[in-house]
């Protein structure tokens, strides 16, 4: 296992690589750069700005020193947040998205698998039926349909619930769950289906003929198998909840990493943008590692890699 | 489901005369109500927006300032927005963009894709591996961010929205036709097309990709919905289509900011967007079940 795990950070360090090189080269290549934007400053003082962040250097010679203090772990001087690191932004605003992030899943998971196993065990049943069609519904509903639509029910019309800001609790509860919603509809298809496919399995008919209780066939034997489908979705799920924090983030007006990175897009902040892409694929390829990981613990089989 | 399959072969045996793969191919599709619906709606919505306007001789920028927030009656069916514009108009004009670009890029994205996939599929050896290693690194890029910086930094081009989604959807088109060629290779009609010396090129063209059209229909109709969620997200952040030109994601985000005043804003484009998606998604479900039943055990 260790070795597996090893591998695979090695193999990331390439990617990342890439990654890192299509960024510097794009932003660079964007037309307008991060001092252009600022009132009537004076062609001396630009000079000087450049000049102070190196930009007036050769682009290789930039891109060469970038990768080295990279090698550091130093992602440079925000541009446009004078005097602010771009670690320390991102510090500053992660959390908040990694909120996000955890709550929309954690509803996710919380909907979605019992709604998946109920389903499953009434397989074919009105519930069946009406549990599915919802969740259809659910997928096919986008979250920048859903989340205006929220608001407008919660907040405008029976006032129950803020419609914007990230401070308490009850701010949290409407982005979470039109993040949340679409995965646990999503969750809900994926443990049916494994569900039903783990329920016809011989060890399934063996187990119930040995007398062991439904509850117990179901949490003991069949969810272990009957989950796996969900584990795999995690994976591409963690870097979907990401993407889509951009958009609940913008909707919700919450100061979360999102924001910030199309901010800086906006902005020629490039230390910002490639600090942040970069801190993104980091976060996706070691959350597909866990992922990973967690899969060849439930299912031996797929750990010969 | 099991009922629709035993009538799907009921029907499939009644014509015994014209099996083909198409044929048979269709009939089940017709047994599956949901993706008959399906493509019934979807067509139904592509006329509506390709020949409304004309019929109704609407236009998507023409104001009616006496009539600003209207909401919907019987000489604006949706109502209008602010500055008074017809939203039944803006909705069928949006529609035609959201169409278009999600057909397009699919098409782009179908292009690279099976051009790529057939090419390692087909070449096979280190080729083959090194091409599937760099599909496999693009893959674990975050693309989504990738295009949101694309847009931001380019400005908001119409024709690098579709370069940008269709680089981003070949690389499961490429996966799937290499899977698919890699098997054909094997197969007895390929070895014999070789034995009678046909080259490369005729034997990719007429003998391999007639033989992908399944799979890659089935892959094209799902990519098309994920496709027109990717140019609505980029409008919805302020991205993608710009006044005063309007796709359905552009729409929604107007009508989100009004929406307290006037909810029809919202309510039309998202429910036209969101059924098309439904529509696209479970027709595609259906050709897959129809090109390939043995996919559609339950």
């Amino acid at each position: 296992m260790s070795k597996f795990i090893l591998l695979r950070i090695l193999q990331a360090i390439p990617t990342l690589l890439v990654i890192a090189t299509l960024t510097f080269f794009m932003t660079r290549m964007a037309p307008g750069g991060p001092f252009d934007s600022e009132k009537n400053i004076p062609a001396e003082i630009k000079a000087k700005l450049e000049s102070h962040f190196g930009l007036d250097r050769p682009l290789h010679e930039q891109y060469f020193l970038y990768l080295q203090n990279l090698l550091h772990g130093d992602l440079g001087p925000s541009f446009k947040y004078m005097g602010w690191e771009v670690s320390e932004l991102i510090a500053k605003a992660f959390p908040v998205s990694a909120q996000l992030g955890l709550l929309s899943l954690g509803i996710a998971l919380l909907l979605g698998l019992p709604t998946g196993i109920v389903a499953a065990l009434r397989k074919n049943s009105k519930y069946d039926y009406l549990l599915m069609t919802i969740a259809m519904i659910g997928i096919c509903l986008p979250t920048f349909v859903l989340g205006p639509l929220l608001i407008l029910i919660f907040s405008s019309w029976l006032g129950w619930l803020p419609p914007l800001g990230w401070y308490s609790l009850s701010d949290m509860f409407l982005p979470s769950l039109t993040l949340g919603l679409f995965y646990a509809a999503y969750i809900a298809r994926l443990t049916r289906a494994g569900m039903l496919e783990t329920l016809n399995q011989d060890y399934i008919r063996t187990a119930r003929a040995k007398g062991a209780s439904p509850i117990r066939v179901i949490s003991r034997h069949a969810l272990k198998g009957g989950l796996l489908p969900v584990v795999t979705f995690l994976g591409p799920a963690f870097a979907g909840l990401i993407s889509g924090s951009f958009i609940i983030e913008s909707i919700f007006f919450i100061p979360g990493l999102g924001k910030f990175f199309v901010t800086a897009a906006f902005n020629r902040d490039y230390t910002m943008v490639l600090g942040t892409v970069l801190f993104y694929a980091c976060l996706i390829i070691i959350l597909n590692l866990i992922v990973d990981v967690i899969q060849a613990t439930l299912d031996p089989r797929s750990r010969n890699l | 489901m099991s009922i629709e399959s035993a009538k799907a072969k009921e029907l499939v045996s009644e014509n015994p005369g014209e099996s083909s793969l198409w044929g048979d191919a269709w009939i089940r599709l017709r047994a599956n109500r949901l993706a008959t619906v399906s493509l019934f709606f979807f067509v139904l919505i592509t006329v509506i927006t390709i020949i409304g306007p004309e019929i109704f001789s609407l236009e998507y920028d023409q104001q009616d300032l006496d009539n600003t927030f209207s909401a919907p009656n019987s000489s604006h069916f949706f109502g209008t927005d602010n500055l008074g514009r017809d939203l039944f108009a803006r909705v069928l004009h949006g529609g035609r963009i959201s169409l278009a670009v999600g057909f397009l890029a699919t098409a782009v994205s179908l292009v690279i894709g099976v051009a790529y996939g057939t090419m390692s599929g087909y070449l096979g050896g280190k080729t083959d591996a090194l091409l599937m290693r760099i599909v496999d690194i693009l893959y674990s890029l975050p693309f989504t961010i990738f295009v949101i910086l694309l847009m931001v930094l380019f400005g908001r081009n119409f024709i690098l929205l579709f370069i940008a989604i269709g680089a981003v959807e070949w690389l499961t088109m490429a996966r799937i036709t290499r899977a698919q060629t890699l098997s054909l290779k094997k197969a007895e009609f390929i070895e014999a097309a070789r034995a009678l010396g046909y080259s490369h090129y005729r034997i990719v063209a007429r003998h391999i990709l007639p033989n992908l059209l399944g799979p890659v229909i089935v892959y094209a109709t799902l990519t098309v919905p994920a496709v027109m969620l990717l140019e609505a997200v980029l409008s919805f952040l302020g991205l993608g289509v710009q006044a005063p030109m309007s796709s359905w994601g552009s729409l929604i985000k107007e009508g989100s900011e009004k929406m307290d005043i006037a909810p029809w804003l919202i309510l039309f484009p998202g429910i036209f967007f969101s059924l098309t998606l439904l529509s696209l998604n479970f027709l595609g479900d259906g050709l897959r079940d129809a090109l390939d039943p043995k996919s559609a055990k339950e």
